[in-house]
């Protein structure tokens, strides 16, 4: 019987069982073996396969250093020499998403080797990423890990068995945007043809080559006269005045909220916090001017620098939160700040 | 929500940490910031330096919406 298959896994501080955003700072790690959902692997991956060692990447130290913390990765996955890495499942966590990508990306050019993932579609991770990765489609929440292991761990094994792997969605993984060569029974002309025929009928239809969703808008003009412009911040940071009086969501956010900041030369811990779930709130509830800058534009105002500081801020968290509803959220209070006169949006994100 | 605003007629800057994700969400004025938990600010320095930073910030911010862009462009 052949050796079995070297496996690596990639893992954040929370899966990697670190801790929590409390650890989400803390640098790239290896351990010996499978932690976490890579020690769950193993009975999945019966003789054919074992988990040699975790690596171990905080989100936070990820996502503010990605190309020098791939890089880290890259080597502490080396150390092992493995057969193919698995990173994740990252779910909609996006910090988490960017990491499995930019390692497998890294992982890919520096190692030449397959990495198996696994995400929500909406992860940023998915568009960022997908060419360096087999991504399995998982759920939105930690809630899919039992859907979500075998999948990979069945994509995984038939990779390392060497057997080819058919289309994408026979397989289980989303397109990573490759194109192959192969041998079909009817000509090119006659298949389009027959999808043109099904579309006049308003039939479904199977296109072979669909478009890429480039949602791209164009920039607005340039500010001329910032001392007479009127600002308006928006956050995705989930500040909100302290107690969050509309229970705004810490995760998944199904709506937004819209305060008076008229009265604030800036903004502390004894009247504003943040409601944002996927980081660690310490510093923000602190100084939530960390996060909206209500004290420096209070002050540009005063010095004429800008015309005037928008009354109301719109907030809501960015945390796993569908892009249908950060879509709803901003195309209605984009119509209030126009009816608002507002000049100019400063938004932050965490 | 950058896309959005900027699609309803109104100039947006992305201030944020992790530009890469601001690019592929679509953002046309990007400026890039301190970290996660704290963009626009950092609790090692005094709170008067603090805010120094995140004025030098804003002032990148509103530099980055008087400037004229084609496409997307980070303002280092």
């Amino acid at each position: 019987m052949a050796a079995k298959s070297r496996i690596v896994w990639y893992l954040n501080q929370f899966f990697g069982q670190i801790g929590g955003e409390d650890k989400a700072d803390i640098p790239p790690q290896k351990h010996e073996g499978g932690i976490g959902p890579a020690a769950g692997a193993t009975r999945l991956l019966k003789d054919q396969a074992d988990v040699v060692g975790t690596v171990i990447c905080g989100d936070t130290y990820f996502g503010e250093n990605v190309e020098s913390a791939a890089k880290e990765v890259v080597e502490l996955i080396a150390s092992f020499n493995p057969d193919i890495v698995i990173a994740g499942p990252a779910f909609n966590a996006g910090r988490y998403g960017v990491a499995c990508g930019a390692v497998a990306k890294a992982v890919s050019e520096e190692l030449n080797i397959p990495v198996v993932s696994g995400m929500y579609p909406e992860n940023p991770g998915v568009d960022m990423y997908k060419n360096y990765a087999y991504m399995v489609e998982t759920v939105n929440s930690a809630a899919g890990m039992r859907q979500a292991l075998p999948q990979m761990i069945n994509l995984a094994l038939k990779i390392l068995s060497g057997a080819k792997l058919g289309l994408p969605q026979d397989e289980g993984y989303m397109p990573r945007g490759i194109r192959k060569n192969l041998f079909v029974e009817e000509r090119g002309s006659k298949r389009a043809v027959d999808m043109l025929l099904k579309k006049l009928k308003g039939e479904e239809f199977e296109t072979e080559f669909p478009m890429p969703d480039f949602d791209r808008v164009d920039p607005q003009p340039a500010i001329k006269d910032m001392s007479n412009a009127k600002i308006a911040i928006v956050t995705s940071g989930g500040i909100v005045p302290k107690g969050n009086p509309e229970k705004i969501e810490a995760s998944s956010a199904s709506k937004y909220g819209k305060y008076d900041i008229s009265g604030f030369d800036k903004l502390s811990e004894a009247d504003h916090e943040t409601a944002h779930g996927g980081y660690d709130p310490t510093y923000a509830d602190e100084q939530p001017d960390r996060v909206i800058p209500v004290d420096v534009l209070r002050d540009m105002e005063k010095e004429g620098v800008i015309g005037e500081l928008h009354r109301y801020f719109y907030t809501t968290v960015g945390n796993g939160t569908a892009v249908a509803s950060s879509k709803m959220f901003a195309t209605e209070f984009a119509q209030e700040l126009i009816a608002d006169g507002v000049d100019a949006v400063i938004l932050t994100s965490t | 929500m950058v896309k959005e605003i900027e699609r309803a007629g109104i100039p947006v800057v992305h201030m944020c940490t992790v530009v890469p994700i601001s690019i592929t969400v679509g953002a046309n004025r990007i400026v890039p910031t301190v970290a996660i938990p704290h963009p626009l600010g950092n609790p090692k320095l005094s709170l008067e330096d603090e805010k120094k930073l995140r004025r030098k910030l804003v002032e990148k911010a509103l530099e980055a919406l008087q400037t004229e862009v084609s496409g997307q462009h980070v303002f280092e």
